[in-house]
This record gives C-alpha cells, sequence and structure tokens, in this order.
C-alpha cells in the first residue's frame, strides 16, 4: 500500500522536473528580471537622499514643456512661442526642440492615468530616465544576444544597468534627453545590426522607426547617421557586401530619413547639411555598387568589365564631387557646425566658440573619469575588441567600430562618454562572457572526466583519452577555478564602485546641496529655491531677471519669471550683452538693462558657503563670451598679469565690475570664518579687494539665507526735476 | 483721525435722529479689547436689565458698518460667575436682525435670551466678537528697520440702541510701546492696558471715537486662500491636505532687504517679518510633509505627544510686509479617531479650520472626499457656508469620488469646530479597488499565456513559418518518445524491484507476476512508439536528430533484453533452488553490461533533451 502512495508522488516531482532548456529559460527570464528592476531601483538613490525633484538645469526646461504639453495639448506645444525667456525675442519652443522626450512622458503620464493611477506629472519626469534605463537592459540583451551569445547579452544587460557612464544621466530626476536617447541609440543599432544579419525588411523597417524616435529625442542622433554609412563602407571595402546589407541601408536611410524631416527642429538638414552627407553619399554608392554587380553579372568580358568600372566609379566620383562643392558654394548644404568640428578638433571649441567651451560638460574627458565611469570595463573593452576581430562577422563589426569611434568621441568630450558606455559594455561582455564560458567548459570536463571514471570500472576509449590530456595539463582545473574567481571578484569590485559612485556622485540633484556639518550631520542649502520661490511669490508677475545663461531655465521654471538668456544657448550676441552688462562699470551697465527691461539682477555668489561654482568663478567665460562680441570689453583688463584675483591686488576694472559689486555688496562687513577677517571668500580663499561697495542704480531685493544667490531691484529712473 | 471725525459725526447725527427703541436698560457693561495679535478680539459682558412692562426675549447688539465688515465671528454665551466649575456653555442663538428706525450705519445682531425678561428682571451674558483687518499699518510702509505701528479705532463708549448704566473699557496691547491714544476722562495707562471707564449713564448710541496707535510684531500671517482637502480612505486613513497661499497683511516692506542685517539682529532689523508658524495638529498625526510647487521644504520640526502633534514650519524666506508664500501641509489621521457610525449612516467628525496658530484666513474651502461609492451625503456645520458637491478621480476610480465641498470666508481659529458630513458606504465597495488590481494583473497574466499559446503569423504558408511548425512537431513527438523511454526505465525499475523482494521474501509467484505485468506494459510501449518513430523519420526537420532517437531506442531494446535475461535467470535461479551466491555470481556480468548501457541510454537522454 505505502508503495502504491508513494509512487504517484514521485511521479508529480517526475513530471515537475524542468528539463535542461526550460530551466535555462527560467533562469534567463529571471537574471532579466532582476536586472530590470536593478537598473530601476539603482537609480533612485537621488530620490532616497533628496527628494522626488528634477536635477540640474536642462531637465527643468523639459519639464516646463512637459508640464504645458499635458496641460494644454498637443498643437499647442507644437506651436508654443514662448515669452518668457529670450526677452525681447522669445523662443519658438515647438520648433527649437527635440519633443520625444517630453511626449514620451506625457504618453506615459497619460496611460497611467487611463488606467486610473493618478500620478503627478512630476513624478513621471522623475521617473522616465530609470525607466528608460531599465528598457535599455533589455535591448542591451538582445543586442548582445544578436552580436555573440545569448551569454553576452546577458551579461551586457548585467553590466549596463550598473554602469556609471550611463547612471551619470539616468538617475531619477535626471528628466534629460539623453535619459530616453541611449535607449533609442542602442535600439536603433540593434534592429539596424537585426537587419543586416536577417536582410528582412521588416526589421530594417523597424530599424527606421527606431531612428526615428532618437532624431526626435536628441541631438546625438547624427552619429547614428555617420556611424551607420560609415559601417557600410567598412563592410564594402572589406568585401562584405551582401544582398542584406543593401535592403538593410537602403530602407533604413530612406524611410529614416523621411521620417526625420517630420521633426521641425531637423526639418531638411539630412538634405541640406553636410553632417548628414555622408548618409547620403554612402546611399548613391550603394546604388553604384549594386549597379556594377548587375553589370558584372550580365557581362561575361572581364575585360570589358575592368574598362566599366574604370568609367563609372570616375564619373560616380566626379559627378558627387561636382553636386557637394555646388551644394556648398550655392550654400544649399550648409557647412559643418562648430559642435560637430569641436568633435572632430578638441581645441576648435576654446578658440572659436567660447559658448560652448564654457560648458563644463564639454571639456575634454580626464583619465579619471574614464576609470570613474568604467572601471574594469575599461580593460576589458580590449579583450572584448579581441573576441571580436578573432570572430569577425557583419555584427562585430559593427560593434567594433560603434566602440572605437564613440571612444574617441568620449576623448573629446565627458558628456560623450554616455554614448560610449553602450558599446563599452557589449564589447566588454563578449569578454566576460567568452571567458567564463571557455573556463567553464574546462571545468566542467574535467569533471566529467573524473565522474566517469569512478562510477564507471571500465570506460570508453574516448573518455581515457581525455583523462590522459587531464594528466598532460595538471594545473589547469586550478588555475580556471582560480581564473574564475579572479573574474568574480573583479565584477563584484565593478558592483560595489558602481553603487558607490551612483550613491555619492551621481544622485546628487545639484539645485539643492548637501554638506557635512561640524557634528558630522548632513547640513542642506536650500538656496536655489529660496531665491526662485521667492521671485516667484514676490516679483511681479511680468518682472524681467537677468542672469548669467545657466539659471534661465530653472528660473522660468521654478521662478515662473521672464528671463532675458537661458540654456538654450542659441543667440551668441543675446548672451553676450548680458555678458557685457556683467562686466561693464554700473552706469555703463545699467543702459544696457534699461534696454533690455531689466527689473531684477540675479547673481550666485559662493563666498559663504565655499561653493565653488559661482559666478565669480564663470565670470571669465561671461568676459569672453562678450569681449567675443563686443570689443570694448577685454580679457585682460579683469586679469593681473595673466592672473585672476579678487583680493587686493585684482585688476581695477575687477574690482569695480558690475558683477564684482552684485557679488560682494556688504560682504565686506560680513564675518564668515572664524580667525578670518570680515569678507573672507571661503570659495577662493582670499579676503576681497573691495569692501567699500555702493550701488547707485540697483538695491538689494533678496539674499538667500546663505548668501548662494543673490538678487537686486534696477531702481526706476530719478525724476528729472 | 480724518475717519474716524467723520465717523463721529455720522453718529452724532444718529443719536439725534433715532428714538430709544426699547426698554431694555444695560445695567453693566464691561467691554476688553484685545489686541495682541493681529486678530482683534472684543469680549464683552452685558447686564441687561428690562425696564419696561413687555416681556423682552431678545437683545440687540450694534456694530458699526466698519466693524460689521470685519467681524468674523460672534458669540453670546449665558455668563458664568467667577470661580464656578465650568460647564459646558451653551451658545445663546444670534442672528443679523434689521429693526425698524434704526440708522443704516449700524448693522444689528439679535441675541435670543435663554427665557424672557420680565419686568424688573436682569441677565448676564458674554459677548464674543473676533474681527480680522481691523488692525490698520500706520505708516503703511516701512523699511526692513522700522518697526511695525499699527492704529485701532473704536468707541470709548459701548454702541448699543440701550441706555448704559455704567461700563468700562479695557484695551490689551502686545507691549507697552504706545505710540499714541485718545486721551478721554479716566483713561488710565497700565503697562500695557489702557483703561477707560468707568463711565455712567450714557444715553443710547453714546460714541466718542478712541485711536490707539502701538507697536505689534506679531505675525500678521493671513492666509489668502485656503483649500483644506480631507480624503477619507476605509482602509484605515484620513488624509488631511491643506495648500495655503500666504501673505504678511502688516505693513508693506520697502527698500532693501539686506541678509546681512537680518542675520545679524533679526529682532531688531526685521522685528516685523515672521519666520516661521505654528500648526497645531491632532494627535496621532502621521506622515507628515511640508512642501511646496517647487519641492520639499526642509525647515520645519515635528514635536509630539498623546495630547497633540506640534508641527513648526519655516517658510522658505521671512516673512516681511507685503511678502508672500504658498506652500501645502499634508498628514494622515487615524481613521477610528475621526470616522463614527450612527444608525446605519457613517459620519466624519474632524475640524473645520485650518490647525495653524493665529491664522486669518480669507477664503476656507474645505473638500470632504468620500470613498467612491458613497451616497446619501448630508453636512452638519456649526455655521453657515456655502456648500456644493463635485467629484473627484484618483487612483483607481472609475466614476470618481464624490466630494463635497464647504467655503466660508474670513475665517478665525474660532471657527475651528467640528463638523460632521454623513454618508452611506458599504463594506464592500472596500473590495473594489483590491478587485480591480488583482483582475487586471489577472488579465494581463492570461494575455501572455494567450499570446504565448496563440498562433498569431500572418503568412502562413512562408517557408520559415511551415518549418518552424515542422520542427515544433518533430519536437513534440520528440518528447513523447522521452516520455515512452523513461517509462520504459521505470518499468525496469519495477523489475529491479520485485528481483530485490524476490531476494528478501523468496515470494517466486509475486515475482513472477511483476514480470507479466512489465512484459504487458513494455509490449504496449513498443506499440506506441513504432508510429512515433515512422513520423519522426519522414519529417524532414528531424534529421538531424533523428540518428540519436534511434540510436536511443535501440540502446534500450537492447537493455530492456538485458534486464529480461537477468530477470529469467534469477528467477530460474530460485526455482532451482540454487544457492544466492551462486545466482549473483552468474548475473554479475550481465549486471555491469546493464549499468552500462543504462547510463549510454540515460546520457542519451540529457542529450536529446538539450537540443
Amino acid at each position: 500500500m505505502a508503495a502504491v502512495a508513494t509512487m504517484p508522488v514521485s511521479d508529480l516531482l517526475k513530471s515537475f522536473k524542468l528539463k535542461t532548456k526550460q530551466q535555462e529559460l527560467l533562469i534567463r527570464v529571471s537574471i532579466l528580471c532582476l536586472v530590470y528592476i536593478l537598473a530601476f531601483i539603482t537609480r533612485l538613490f537621488s530620490v532616497l537622499r533628496y527628494e522626488s525633484m528634477i536635477h540640474e538645469f536642462d531637465p527643468y526646461f523639459n519639464y516646463r514643456t512637459t508640464l504645458y504639453l499635458t496641460q494644454n495639448g498637443f498643437y499647442d506645444f507644437w506651436n508654443w512661442f514662448d515669452y518668457e525667456s529670450w526677452y525681447p525675442l522669445g523662443r519658438i519652443v515647438g520648433g527649437t526642440l527635440y519633443p520625444g522626450l517630453m511626449i514620451t512622458a506625457a504618453l506615459i503620464y497619460r496611460i497611467l492615468h487611463f488606467l486610473r493611477f493618478a500620478v503627478h506629472i512630476r513624478e513621471v519626469c522623475v521617473l522616465t530616465a530609470p525607466f528608460f534605463a531599465s528598457n535599455t537592459t533589455l535591448v542591451a540583451y538582445f543586442f548582445g544576444k544578436e552580436i555573440w551569445d545569448t551569454g553576452a547579452g546577458l551579461v551586457a544587460a548585467i553590466l549596463i544597468s550598473v554602469c556609471p557612464g550611463y547612471i551619470s544621466r539616468s538617475v531619477a530626476g535626471s528628466y534629460d534627453n539623453e535619459g530616453v536617447a541611449i535607449f533609442a541609440l542602442l535600439f536603433t543599432f540593434y534592429l539596424f545590426v537585426k537587419a543586416v544579419n536577417t536582410g528582412s525588411l521588416a526589421w530594417s523597417l523597424a530599424s527606421a522607426f527606431g531612428y526615428f524616435y532618437m532624431v526626435s529625442a536628441w541631438g546625438g542622433y547624427v552619429f547614428i547617421i555617420n556611424l551607420i554609412p560609415l559601417y557600410v563602407l567598412v563592410l564594402l571595402i572589406t568585401g562584405r557586401y551582401s544582398m542584406r546589407l543593401y535592403v538593410a541601408y537602403n530602407c533604413m536611410y530612406v524611410l529614416g530619413m523621411l521620417l526625420a524631416m517630420q521633426i521641425r527642429f531637423v526639418g531638411f538638414q539630412h538634405v541640406q547639411s553636410g553632417e548628414h552627407m555622408a548618409a547620403m553619399g554612402v546611399f548613391f554608392l550603394m546604388q553604384v555598387f549594386y549597379f556594377l554587380d548587375w553589370v558584372k553579372h550580365m557581362l561575361s568580358d572581364t575585360k570589358l568589365f575592368q574598362a566599366f568600372l574604370r568609367i563609372t566609379v570616375t564619373c560616380a566620383v566626379a559627378v558627387g564631387t561636382i553636386a557637394l562643392g555646388l551644394g556648398m558654394l550655392s550654400g544649399y548644404i550648409s557647412p559643418w557646425t562648430g559642435r560637430f568640428y569641436s568633435l572632430l578638433d578638441p581645441t576648435y571649441a576654446k578658440d572659436h566658440i567660447p559658448i560652448i567651451a564654457s560648458v563644463s560638460e564639454h571639456q575634454p574627458t580626464a583619465w579619471s573619469s574614464f576609470m570613474f565611469d568604467f572601471h574594469i570595463l575599461l580593460f576589458l573593452f580590449p579583450a572584448g575588441l579581441y573576441f571580436c576581430f578573432k570572430r569577425l562577422s557583419d555584427a562585430t563589426i559593427f560593434i567594433v567600430m560603434y566602440g572605437l569611434t564613440s571612444m574617441y568621441f568620449a576623448g573629446v568630450m565627458v558628456r560623450l562618454i554616455l554614448v560610449a558606455t553602450p558599446a563599452v559594455c557589449l564589447i566588454s561582455s563578449i569578454a566576460v562572457s567568452a571567458t567564463v564560458k571557455n573556463l567553464t567548459v574546462l571545468l566542467r570536463s574535467k569533471n566529467k572526466g573524473v565522474q566517469t571514471g569512478s562510477t564507471k570500472g571500465s570506460s570508453s576509449s574516448k573518455a581515457s583519452s581525455k583523462a590522459l590530456l587531464d594528466q598532460s595539463q595538471p594545473f589547469q582545473k586550478n588555475g580556471a577555478i582560480a581564473l574564475l574567481f579572479g573574474a568574480f571578484y573583479l565584477l563584484s569590485k565593478y558592483a560595489t564602485h558602481c553603487t558607490w559612485v551612483t550613491s555619492e556622485a551621481y544622485s546628487s540633484p545639484s539645485i539643492v546641496l548637501a554638506a557635512r556639518g561640524a557634528h558630522g550631520n548632513r547640513v542642506i542649502f536650500d538656496d536655489y529655491r529660496e531665491a526662485y520661490f521667492w521671485l516667484r511669490q514676490n516679483t511681479p508677475p511680468d518682472a524681467k531677471v537677468m542672469s548669467w545663461w545657466d539659471y534661465g531655465y530653472q528660473i522660468t521654471a521654478m521662478g515662473n519669471r521672464t528671463v532675458i538668456v537661458d540654456n538654450n544657448t542659441w543667440n551668441n550676441t543675446h548672451i553676450a550683452t548680458v555678458g557685457r552688462a556683467m562686466s561693464s562699470y554700473e552706469d555703463e551697465a545699467i543702459e544696457i538693462m534699461r534696454s533690455l527691461d531689466v527689473n531684477y539682477v540675479l547673481v550666485v555668489f559662493g563666498g559663504v558657503t565655499g561653493y565653488s561654482s559661482d559666478d565669480i568663478n564663470k565670470f571669465l567665460w561671461m568676459v569672453r563670451i562678450g569681449g567675443g562680441v563686443f570689443p570694448v570689453i577685454k580679457e585682460p583688463d579683469y586679469l593681473v598679469n595673466g592672473e585672476y584675483r579678487v583680493d587686493k591686488g585684482a585688476a581695477p576694472k575687477m574690482l569695480n565690475c558690475l558683477m564684482y559689486k552684485l557679488c560682494y555688496y556688504r560682504f565686506g562687513e560680513m564675518l564668515t570664518e572664524y580667525g578670518k577677517p570680515p569678507g573672507y571668500d571661503r570659495a577662493r580663499g582670499v579676503e576681497i579687494g573691495n569692501k567699500d561697495i555702493k550701488l547707485e542704480h540697483l538695491e538689494e531685493a533678496f539674499t538667500t539665507s546663505n548668501w548662494i544667490v543673490r538678487i537686486y531691484k534696477v531702481k526706476p529712473p530719478n525724476n528729472r526735476w | 483721525m480724518e475717519g474716524s471725525r467723520f465717523y463721529f459725526f455720522v453718529f452724532a447725527i444718529a443719536i439725534l435722529a433715532s428714538p430709544a427703541l426699547s426698554d431694555l436698560v444695560l445695567s453693566k457693561v464691561d467691554r476688553r479689547i484685545y489686541l495682541t495679535s493681529h486678530i482683534v478680539r472684543i469680549s464683552s459682558t452685558l447686564k441687561v436689565e428690562n425696564a419696561g412692562p413687555e416681556t423682552a426675549s431678545e437683545v440687540l447688539l450694534a456694530f458699526p458698518e466698519q466693524q460689521a465688515k470685519n467681524m468674523a465671528y460672534l458669540m453670546a454665551t449665558p455668563h458664568e460667575g467667577k470661580g464656578k466649575v465650568k460647564k459646558p456653555v451653551v451658545a445663546l442663538p444670534v442672528e443679523v436682525a434689521n429693526p425698524k428706525d434704526m440708522p443704516p450705519a449700524l448693522t444689528f445682531y439679535s441675541v435670543s435670551l435663554p427665557k424672557g425678561l420680565a419686568e424688573g428682571d436682569s441677565f448676564t451674558f458674554d459677548v464674543l466678537a473676533v474681527f480680522t483687518h481691523a488692525l490698520r499699518p500706520i505708516p503703511e510702509q516701512i523699511t526692513q528697520a522700522d518697526i511695525q505701528l499699527v492704529l485701532y479705532q473704536d468707541s470709548a463708549y459701548y454702541l448699543s440702541p440701550y441706555a448704559v448704566k455704567a461700563q468700562s473699557l479695557t484695551v490689551k496691547l502686545p507691549d507697552s510701546r504706545i505710540e499714541s491714544y485718545t486721551k478721554l476722562e479716566n483713561t488710565k495707562i497700565h503697562g500695557s492696558e489702557i483703561k477707560y471707564g468707568p463711565y455712567e449713564n450714557l444715553p443710547a448710541f453714546s460714541y466718542s471715537p478712541i485711536a490707539v496707535h502701538f507697536e505689534s510684531n506679531q505675525p500678521f500671517a493671513v492666509a489668502q486662500e485656503l483649500v483644506r482637502e480631507i480624503e477619507i480612505s476605509h482602509w484605515g486613513n484620513v488624509q488631511v491636505t491643506e495648500h495655503y497661499k500666504l501673505i504678511h497683511g502688516g505693513a508693506q516692506s520697502k527698500g532693501e532687504f539686506s541678509r546681512l542685517d537680518f542675520q545679524a539682529r533679526p529682532n531688531v532689523r526685521g522685528a516685523s517679518a515672521f519666520r516661521y508658524l505654528v500648526a497645531n495638529l491632532p494627535p496621532r498625526a502621521h506622515s507628515i510633509y511640508y512642501r511646496d510647487e517647487i519641492g520639499n521644504i526642509s525647515t520645519s520640526h515635528l514635536r509630539g505627544d498623546s495630547k497633540k502633534t506640534e508641527l513648526l514650519i519655516e517658510p522658505r524666506y521671512p516673512m516681511f510686509g507685503g511678502w508672500r508664500t504658498a506652500f501645502t501641509i499634508g498628514y494622515g489621521l487615524p481613521l477610528q479617531d475621526f470616522l463614527y457610525e450612527s444608525e446605519g449612516k457613517r459620519f466624519l467628525n474632524i475640524t473645520y479650520s485650518s490647525p495653524m496658530v493665529e491664522l486669518v484666513i480669507d477664503t476656507l474651502i474645505v473638500k470632504v472626499v468620500l470613498p467612491e461609492g458613497s451616497s446619501d451625503i448630508s453636512v452638519a456645520a456649526p455655521f453657515p457656508v456655502e456648500q456644493w458637491q463635485e467629484t473627484k478621480i484618483s487612483h483607481l476610480d472609475i466614476d470618481g469620488r464624490p466630494v463635497v465641498v464647504l467655503k466660508k470666508t474670513n475665517v478665525v481659529p474660532e471657527h475651528n469646530q467640528y463638523f460632521q458630513v454623513y454618508y452611506r458606504f458599504s463594506k464592500l465597495s472596500m473590495l473594489r479597488e483590491p478587485l480591480m488590481l488583482i483582475s487586471g494583473i489577472f488579465f494581463f497574466f492570461v494575455a501572455c499565456i494567450v499570446y504565448m499559446r496563440a498562433d498569431i503569423s500572418i503568412s502562413k504558408s512562408s517557408a520559415s513559418y511551415l518549418a518552424k511548425q515542422q520542427w515544433e512537431e518533430a519536437q513534440a513527438v520528440i518528447q513523447q518518445v522521452q516520455n515512452i523511454i523513461s517509462r520504459c526505465l521505470a518499468t525496469h525499475d519495477k523489475l529491479e524491484a520485485s528481483l530485490r523482494d524476490l531476494y528478501r521474501t523468496g515470494d517466486i509467484q509475486a515475482c513472477k507476476a511483476a514480470r507479466k505485468a512489465a512484459d504487458g506494459l513494455l509490449k504496449e510501449l513498443s506499440k506506441e512508439l513504432k508510429p512515433l518513430l515512422t513520423t519522426l523519420q519522414s519529417s524532414p526537420s528531424a534529421a538531424q536528430v533523428l540518428p540519436k532517437v534511434e540510436e536511443l531506442v535501440t540502446k534500450e531494446r537492447e537493455l530492456q533484453e538485458k534486464v529480461m535475461v537477468k530477470h529469467s535467470t534469477v528467477v530460474d535461479g530460485y526455482e532451482k533452488k540454487s544457492g544466492a551466491r551462486d545466482i549473483e555470481n552468474r548475473v554479475a556480468l550481465q549486471q555491469q553490461k546493464l549499468t552500462a548501457l543504462r547510463q549510454e541510454v540515460e546520457d542519451l537522454l540529457e542529450f536529446i533533451d538539450e537540443i
């Protein structure tokens, strides 16, 4: 009886026993789910440390426009003329932004509301970047699977989920174009590689739509439209031209171009701008190639074909060059923009466009920040390249090219580390996956040999030969174990490094500053919001605020007041005018300010708290940008022997310019640090040079509790009698 | 001063014009005016006597138009002598009255007495009148360093339609710094108190304007609009969210705001500003937050005990005269403290006004959000409010939650009384939202299953689709083959078990029966296997697996034969009664082959499994 009773149970267990394939699927899916969640929650450090808020500068503009989009609908958003920025010029918002991010967030918001989750749009905006980071891990998995195998895909998903280079732009609250753009970029690449691998029209159509999304989301789409033609060119040169490639590229390029023209900010650039001409050239080259292929197929005589080839190629090149030359000369094709030049030549911006060079994220990357953002991936990257070259295919060629070009760009500009991150993760994952696979194969085969040897008395000849092989390399197994442990140690180090970097370096909203107090407690400087909220509540609704362009977006979004210039640096002259006002004497500046209808002037000052990224430290850029347009402003006037100082030895022009006065007004009476004279600037560590500052046309309207933001009111002109 | 003179003029006319209207006489009036905060409270004790023959049931209170406009709250209670144990006082009903032949510049309220006053009877009661915006800052604009001076105007005599026999007036000021005050006869000053009177035997409508100009640095916190949202969740929480739009209602600040001066001597350079507000929240308030449109405000402190929760909030910046701010505070309260049930109806019993101390609210809108599915809603409020209903769509709502909106203007802390909202709500409706969530997730999974199982390819005739389908079929067949093989193996195990039983018990018959059963089973299985193998052979997509499968089948057959041979050898041995060792010796060789074969079959199974 007992036997009868136990039988069904064991049967049941047996039927539940999963097959190896199912087990593998289960493990794979659960790993992917965990990675998906991990990628999301590791980006929530900023919410835990601070609060659910929008970070930094540009995200505030994006948030403001998203708010407008959800409140007024798509058509109003598309036709929005914003009077609150670039006074008195205004800004055509619909035509000067990449709407992908806002539309995505608004769509998520609508869907959630349709499903009856009454969330606030701010929460949606805050969590958009982490959500897309999670989606990126999935894309990385499929991409890795496409170029190598599932193992590499899984490793790629894990690596990219915590990679600091990506986290830096996708923490919760970092509501910026890059947040969705990296997803779109990788997705487009994946779809294109898939299209090249399969030659399927459907995949290449999908990649065209991926490209469309990317164009709608970020200006970095130029990278795609240049990398893909380059890749196609390399395939053509290496003799890997195939029908698959022809279908994939043509469909993707033609459709992608047409779709991209629907974005107003991009418009006809695909046919008119020099940056997009490479793609078009390669498109025509493809046609020539196809034509030649066909002719070769038709002509049996090789000599005749050679002659034909020579003529055709010469003609094609000549026609192309003439067309390009004519386009350039007639101005139909615009030349490369400064930003593009500065990518190719890192020193270009410094000499020609100070406004680009003044942004810290446009600086060339330091070696340390590579280490900071990639950690072990930096060493795994070459190893992965080795594996890729060992198993060269269309897909691996693509990832190698993506990796190498983006690495170069990452070296040119700090913010482009972001673009390189997916490639670095993918290539490194190939290294990790291939190494670990090789090692485990070694371990498993040996283990099996030992097992069969012990259980079976006599084994087949195959097993004995394997045993012989094992004996010939006695340290192989130990070596493999050691290497495996080494790999896991490195990977765990990577994980801890990433978590640490995320929590310490990349989770600060930079609106709220945190510092450690004297007793180890956490001190919060919430001065920015204090000032912006003061502006919002206590100034007339039509007041115009002048500040350096860095704070423009924040003032319009949080302070809800009109600004003269903002972070959309489209009008250099306007910015230079503000720079000129800031670097002139007060009575000259007041003329400029009156001509711009300025009511309030806002400066950021870190002398009391030791906050170093304040306006005094940015001041030389204002002088340079102002001087670039108005030669009255000369940089040497503000320097003493080429040195920038604010103390007694500073240049007289420096000591009396508007910016100096506004920052240090009544600061000379202030005791900032014990044992130091009054007027000791903690950000620069000197006692200021001009303590007796009198303002004639301006008066202090508000200063925040830690003096970080100071707002001055422009007095109305005196009566003339 | 100009204005007060004008009023005096008006009242002089009024006094001349109107006749004394009733036979009531106020035998004693004690007035105390509290100017200690920006809310002016006048508390008067009136002793009323009926001098006429008719029974009087109500007493008229008169207020000049200027005061009536600012009046926020008026309450009359029967007077209780000092030293008595305080009983819950029942307020006397007070109504707006429009008696005839009265000067139009006066507003009248009539207090109904608990019982009619017969001739010669007297009755004493207290009247508390609360006024907002009654202090006028003079000068109207001050700099950061100036102190804030305000002016208060009233009458030294109690303005009444009745003759007053004896009266006195006390004006209480926040501190003793007085800029100026009207000196009349019998005016005394006592620290921060000014006393007028006693005055005796004054006719009806006596009026003598006084003005007090004094320093007041009390917080002039005025909420221009406050929206309180009280949301009830029957899962145990009452969520209160209050949106304030605050202004400093005192003298406007002009000129510079110097942070340096303010930091160095906040009480001198910034005396008129207020830096914080205190809210007394109900006990057991939890999940308290304090934020505004642009984020969390970190400057707040919370202190709590069993009686109350005290929340001290600092606005982002010090509030100078005329400066505005806006913020939101929110907190959760335990449901059982505020929700009760009576006669099948539930009712919420919660205070009406803001928990802020000494706050004037110009417009107060209270929204009570009831759970979705509430019906039969009614409100009981202690004072007249404008009310209407709305709906609000919140999490997981289908047709929205009913919202009762109560609006009132000119609200002072005295209005912080309990009001009730009655409604019907069935307990089952509580399960609606969880069920919605559960069913949503359920349908999601169902959709996933359908997607996985359903064939949604468009072209059913494409080569790749057919190949895929064939491969799936082949896989299914291989799966069946595997099943059969493993069942065969199980049968072998059974046979082995029967042999072990034989060793133990020596029951040959049972062993033979087991053999017979196994034979039958194996025959059946091999019959089942045959068609499967033929389909596999015919399928092109299974070509590369086929040799392995065939190998598996032949190996298994071999194994089967071996097992049978072993079985019969052992059984024979038992039948011939040969010794156990003998049998074992005979079987040993077979056994070795058996294990080897078994191993191979299992390896093959595993291999096929991994494809």
